[in-house]
This record gives structure tokens, sequence and C-alpha cells, in this order.
């Protein structure tokens, strides 16, 4: 018998990459390509949609040969994509308008205080979970329809079409101008600010709040279904399922019961916690959102944690400090002394997300003195990380009412063991490996396989998880405390930084 | 001009002299400036320099298209890749290993005549497992440290007849490693069947890097029942997907031929 594969696209922030999985969802090739960032001003990011495209288009077929196999031998396809990213696009030539928006640009921030000063404003936070903040699409949308003359007029008519990165790829894989589909999944849209937790549809006030008109809006399905064959690149194979990169995170993890999480570590870090099929409200700064959506099931909520920059700290110590010439260098670097040298780093870069969610914070190093080297800011930026972490499991304790009593991690940096113990350290409770540290791929390809009858149930997919390592904490309690007081004392003297009057600067 | 000593390779000595000529000055130059101090053909030049580039001696500027000293230079005396990056580079394939073999997996590399762990990913049963990243294990008497010792003739000179038996099936005459080690580079893979510990099996095979060069060991390691078929030996199933996990982090390096 011919062996048939699933193939996840994870279409990430600083690359892309197709892996093919097997039965065992264990991994039968890789292949990837990174993209430029574009930083064409302070506080913004860019990425260019055509680029990633193309990227696509050639990595693909590459992870298909490199496995031996053929296209008839991917049995599904499944999206993960960087969450929130905006791009609008011509629907009759395929053209972008513009680069697509990151997740991690600040540009909205101004137009985002006059929306939380506006009559109604609560309603946001009500219908979608989410504070207004400039992580998310909805303003984005406006700011580009705002900045373009005739670009609303066109949008109206639906000829501008908006969609994060999986409803681009989707409708390029499935036609592009020649009828490619115009959807997006349940999670991606719950990130967009437009969407109704409990309708799990656009929300018209929602859209009039914003100003954004329905018609360039994509159709929202299920994360988990068949939304139709690819037409390009590789013809025939069923694309049947997208989810958010960190809600394929929490799917690749198994965690399909209340109460259980996982936390991602890559450019930024997302702690997502399963709450079962009725959403929770948070009181810490924690975000609502949709976990996954099975077919025409009832949807699965989540709590999430967002910290906005982990491994982003590591390559602009690598890029923009050049003290290290590649991103595990860091262990390396940090492992020449034994602390951080009374040396703190907050890399409040694009502000503070949870759970203070501060747009008008910025960077800083702090506790300096002609004592310290680059390996104690290499141990600060490590520590960065576990300090973050700290502050989303302290908000997600104190919203569920319980402790955590492990932490299921997954992404690149689970590579870097200090950081891990660190994390451990801070925590003070295991932190756990999954064989695959590559889950979000994982979840995508368990959705995707999940659709399509490749993989028959979610127990059988929990039998393919595994534990791959785990860190027990080891800490002093005491100093515990006291480098956690000396953080949160570092974190406050970030707040304020950006007046409203240099916004964007 | 460069003038050839005799019974040298002229290419190499103008890579060295290119290189001299980076070290120097501005440390920036284009491949016309290279050429032209060198007296060697724009296009002579230019075949050198991708070569250098091809192995990281010499980096090119992205924006202006000058040529400088690449960073593997100044770490050639340390250590060829960073342990650290080799664990990231390796770790998803390492998680494959697992899955396939059912067994434990560790990738090493040589520190000091032994072996340091550099990497271990647990038994996939889920019972409890210690990480032992870290550990140092004695070359002679594991897989993992006689597939470095086979492709370091350094190494195994460093042994020096120092080879503390650990049970009696520990290889400890010199000369009897040295066999195995022929044995090793031969196969392609080691075998390790209660030399460290009774009841314990292992097979490893080399990760290598750019040009072949071995720059760690991967393996599985487990109950002598599980790795070995009947007769005592490495199973052939296990053989074959340790060799292919290898295989492919050797391909994320940039080992072209293994």
């Amino acid at each position: 018998m011919v062996e048939r594969y699933v193939m996840a696209v994870d279409q990430g922030t600083t690359s892309t990459r197709c892996i093919l999985f097997d039965h065992g969802g264990r991994l039968v090739s890789v292949t990837q390509r990174e993209h430029r960032q574009h930083f064409p001003r302070p506080g913004w990011v860019e990425h260019d949609a055509m680029e990633i495209w193309h990227n696509l288009e050639r990595i693909a077929p590459d992870a298909v040969a490199q496995a031996g196999a053929t296209t008839e031998q991917v049995a599904a396809l499944g999206i993960a994509n960087q969450r929130e990213t905006t791009l609008l696009w011509d629907r009759h030539t395929g053209r972008p308008i513009g680069r697509a928006i990151v997740w991690q640009d600040t540009r909205t921030d101004r137009m985002v205080e006059e929306f939380a000063a506006r009559p109604g404003c609560e309603i946001v936070l009500e219908r979608c979970g989410l504070p207004l903040a400039t992580y998310f699409s909805a303003p984005r949308i406006r700011w580009l329809l705002d900045r373009t003359p005739g670009l609303r007029e066109r949008a109206e008519r639906g000829d501008v079409i908006f969609g994060t990165m999986e409803s681009w790829l989707i409708w390029n894989l499935t036609g592009g101008p020649q009828g490619g589909l115009h959807v997006t999944d349940v999670t991606n849209a719950s990130r967009t600010l437009l969407m109704d937790l409990t309708t799990l549809d656009w929300d018209d006030e929602l859209l009039d709040f914003f100003g954004v008109p329905r018609a360039m809006l994509p159709r929202i399905r299920p994360s988990t279904q068949t939304y139709g064959p690819a037409r390009r690149v590789l013809p025939g194979v069923r694309i049947a399922a997208a989810l958010g990169d960190q809600q394929a995170a929490l799917f690749g993890q198994t965690c399909f019961a209340p109460g259980e999480a996982k936390c991602t570590y890559g450019t930024g870090a997302f702690l997502l916690l399963n709450t079962g099929t009725e959403p929770v409200r948070s009181a810490h700064g924690l975000l609502t959102t949709v976990g996954y959506q099975i077919g025409d099931t009832p949807a699965v909520y989540a709590l999430e944690g967002s910290i906005a920059i982990t491994g982003a700290l590591v390559q602009w110590f690598r890029d923009g400090l050049g003290l290290i010439t590649s991103a595990p260098e860091i262990e390396t670097l940090a492992r020449t002394v034994e602390d951080n040298g009374g040396s703190y780093i907050v890399p409040a870069f694009s502000g503070l997300f949870t759970p203070y969610w501060r747009s008008e914070a910025r960077g800083i190093i702090i506790g300096l003195t002609s004592y310290v080297t680059k390996g104690h800011l290499a141990r600060a930026v490590l520590e960065a990380t576990g300090w973050q972490t700290r502050e989303v499991v302290d908000a997600m304790n104190a919203d569920s009412g319980l402790a955590l009593k492990a932490l299921k991690v997954d992404g690149g940096m689970t590579a870097d063991n200090l950081l891990m113990q660190f994390i451990a350290d801070v925590l003070n409770v295991p932190v756990i490996r999954p064989m695959a540290a590559e889950t979000v791929s994982l979840g995508a390809a368990y959705a995707a396989g999940l659709a399509v009858g490749y993989w028959p149930d979610l127990e059988g997919l929990r039998r393919n998880w595994h534990r791959a390592a785990q860190w027990i904490p080891a800490m002093d309690p005491d100093r515990r405390a006291e480098e956690y007081n000396n953080w949160r004392r570092a974190v406050e003297r970030t707040f304020d930084w950006i007046r409203p009057d240099q916004s964007g600067s | 001009m460069l003038r050839a000593m005799p019974g040298s390779v002229q290419s190499i000595e103008r890579a060295a002299a290119i290189l001299r000529l980076l070290a120097g000055g501005s440390g920036r130059l284009g491949v016309s400036e290279i050429a032209g101090s060198l007296g060697l053909a724009r296009g002579t030049a230019h075949g050198i320099l991708r070569t250098l580039v091809g192995v990281g001696f010499v980096e090119q500027d992205e924006e202006t298209g000058k040529y400088r000293l690449g960073a593997a230079l100044l770490h050639l005396g340390t250590s060829y890749l960073d342990v650290n990056e080799l664990r990231s580079r390796a770790i998803n394939w390492a998680d494959a290993l697992a899955a396939r073999s059912g067994e434990a997996v560790r990738i090493g590399t040589p520190l000091d005549g032994s072996v340091l762990v550099v990497h271990h990913v647990f038994r996939p049963d889920d019972t409890l497992q210690t990480l032992d990243v870290g550990a140092l294990l004695p070359a002679h008497a594991t897989a993992l440290g006689k597939v470095l010792l086979a492709y370091d003739a350094g190494a195994v000179a460093a042994l020096n007849g120092t080879l503390e038996p650990f049970t009696r099936r520990t290889t400890t005459h010199p000369r009897e490693l040295a066999r195995a080690l022929a044995d090793v580079r031969d196969l392609g893979w080691a075998e390790e069947v209660e030399e460290m510990t009774v009841g314990e099996a292992g097979i490893a095979a080399p990760i290598r890097g750019q040009g072949g060069l071995v720059v760690g060991a991967m393996g599985v390691s487990g109950a002598v029942e599980r790795i070995c078929d009947p007769g005592g030996r490495p199973k052939k199933t296990l053989v074959t997907v340790v060799r292919d996990a290898a295989r492919a982090v050797s391909r994320d390096l940039g080992a072209s031929r293994w």
C-alpha cells in the first residue's frame, strides 16, 4: 500500500514552512523559506504577501519531493498562520494593496485611542472578548481604507478584499483571481475585533463601529472542514483546515479537555488554556478567544496570555546588536556567566501585552553597571521570557482559580535548555516538552487529517503525544521572590514612554 | 602576481591570499578590487570567493555586494559548530527518531576525550526519565563515543591507553578499539552492546557538517532485548532509522553528499 501523508503549512512571522507528517504524527520532510521583515518606520512592521505566496509555491512541492512522494500521496493540507497580520488585495488582479501589516505593528495606536474614547466602545470587549489594542486586525483595515483614496468604495463593492494570511494562501491555492475561495477560519476571525464570540459571525455593530464594509470580509468557516481542492501548486490536494498558529499549537499539544494548557515560544510567546464550549471572561488581562471548531460541532474556547516579544528579543540581540551570530548561541553566551549581573531587559518593543496591555510602553535595559558584560545581558534576554511567562501564568491562575501544575511547552526556543530550566524555576512547576516540538505544524496537520478521515478521532491523536523532555524547578524561593520583584520594578519603568502627541515614534 | 610554490595547490594559495587581503585594511572589498590587488582574472577571484562564502570563511554584504571575513573564521580555534545550534538544528529529527524507534535519543559532541550529551529526548513511553543534557559519557564504551572517535584521529590519541572497564564487555585494549573504530568507518555506524551498562545497548551514526566534517553523533539506546535481535546484534531496522535521522540532520547542516 502506498503511504499517505498530511501536509502542514506554517505561515509564520519570519518564515513559511511546509512539513509532511505520517500516520504516527511523525515528521517526514521539512522545507522552509524566510521572508523579509520590512520596518519602514519605528513601530511599523510589514511583510510582502507576494513574497510569502511565492515562497509557498516553491517549498510545498519541495516538501513532497523531499519525502520521495507524489502530490497524490498528500491526503490533505492544513494551514497554521501568524494571526492578526492584515492584508488587503484586489480580487480581480490578485495584487496586494501595499504590504501586509504585521501583528507587531503599532501604527494604529492613535486611532485605537480614539476608538477607545468613543461612546459604545465597550461592545468591543463584550462581543469579541478582546481589548481594544493595536494588536488586532480591525484598526489596521480601517487605517488602510482611510489612507488610500477610493479604496473604501472598492472595498464596499467587494473588489478589494481583506484577509489574514490563511485567507490569502487559501484564496491563491484555490485559484486566486480565477475563482479563489475567500474564506477564513473561526479562530483567525476571532482575532479581528469584528466577530461575535457567541454567534461566530461578523457583527454588524462592530463593523459599523470600526467602519469596515462587510463586502470585503471572507466567509467564516470551521477550523476543520474541507474548504475545497487546491487548483495551484498542489493540484487536487484537499485544503481541510486552517487555524491561527497558537490555536494550532493547542491542537497539536492535544489540549482537547478544559483545563489543559500549552505555551508556544516563538517570535512572541502565547499561553492558551482550553476552557471548553463556553467563553470565559478574564479579569486579569487575558484574551477570550476561539480555540478551534471541528466541522459543525460547537466551538471550543480558550483563554490566552500573549507575550509580544520573546524570540524576537534574541533576534534583536543577534541582528540589532550583533552580539551573537545565530539565535541558539544566546545559550552559549549566557552560560559564560552565573547570573544576570543585576541587569534586566524588558522588551516592550511594541508595548506590553498580557497582563498590562500598555501600547505606550517601550523597552528598557536597566541595572547597568560597569560590571555587566554581554554574557549578563544574554542572561537578561532569556530571563525576560521567563518572567513574562510568570506574569501570564499568575493571571491565568487568578482567572481560573486553579493553580497550574505543569506547563506544556513547544516552539523553537524549547531547544534552549537554560531557558526551559529558568522557566521551570520561576514558575515553580515542571516544564514539559512533547515529542513534537513542531506543534504548530502538527496541529494544522491533525486538524486537516481529522477533516478527511486520515485520523479517526481526537483520542487517536492523543495517543501520539509523548513526553520528550522535562525540566524540574530548582530555584531557591527567596531568590525567586527577589528576582521577580526586580523584574516588576523594571516593567514599571517602561510605562508612559510614548506620549499621545508623539505617537508612532 | 601570485607565484605558486612547487608542489602546492594554486587555488588554496589564492584563497589564502584573499583571506589575508580581507583581514587587512578596511576589511570590505569588492570582487574587482580583490582581483586587481592579486592580479587574478575577475572570474577566478569570483569563483574562489563563492567557495569561501560557501564554507563561511567569507561573507558578502547584501546591500553593497562587498566581501569581508566570515564569522566561521573567528571560531576556527574553538568549535566548528556551536553545540546549542547543533541541538536547535537537530531537535526535529531527534524527536522523529525517538518516535520511530521507540527509544531514547541522545546527541553527543566530543569534549576532552569524552562525549558531552548536548541533546536528549526521552523514550516515548511517558515513564519518569531525567534529562541528562550536559552529562559526560565515556567515549570508548558508548556508540556515540565510538562514532566521534572513529572520525577524529586526534581524539583517539588523547585516550592514550586509559580505557576504563565498565562491564566485562567494555573494549579496554587500544588495538581492539582501533579495530572497532575501523569497522565504524567501514559501516558508517557504531554499536554498543552491554559495554557501558549491563542490559543496555545503543546504536549511533555521525552527524556531518559542511564538507563532510563530523560535528557530532546521534543515536538511540535502551534495553538490550529491544535494541538487539535474538542473536545479540543491533536490529537492522533500528540501524536504518538511526542512520536516516543522522543523515537528515547532516543534510540540514549543509553536508550534501551524505
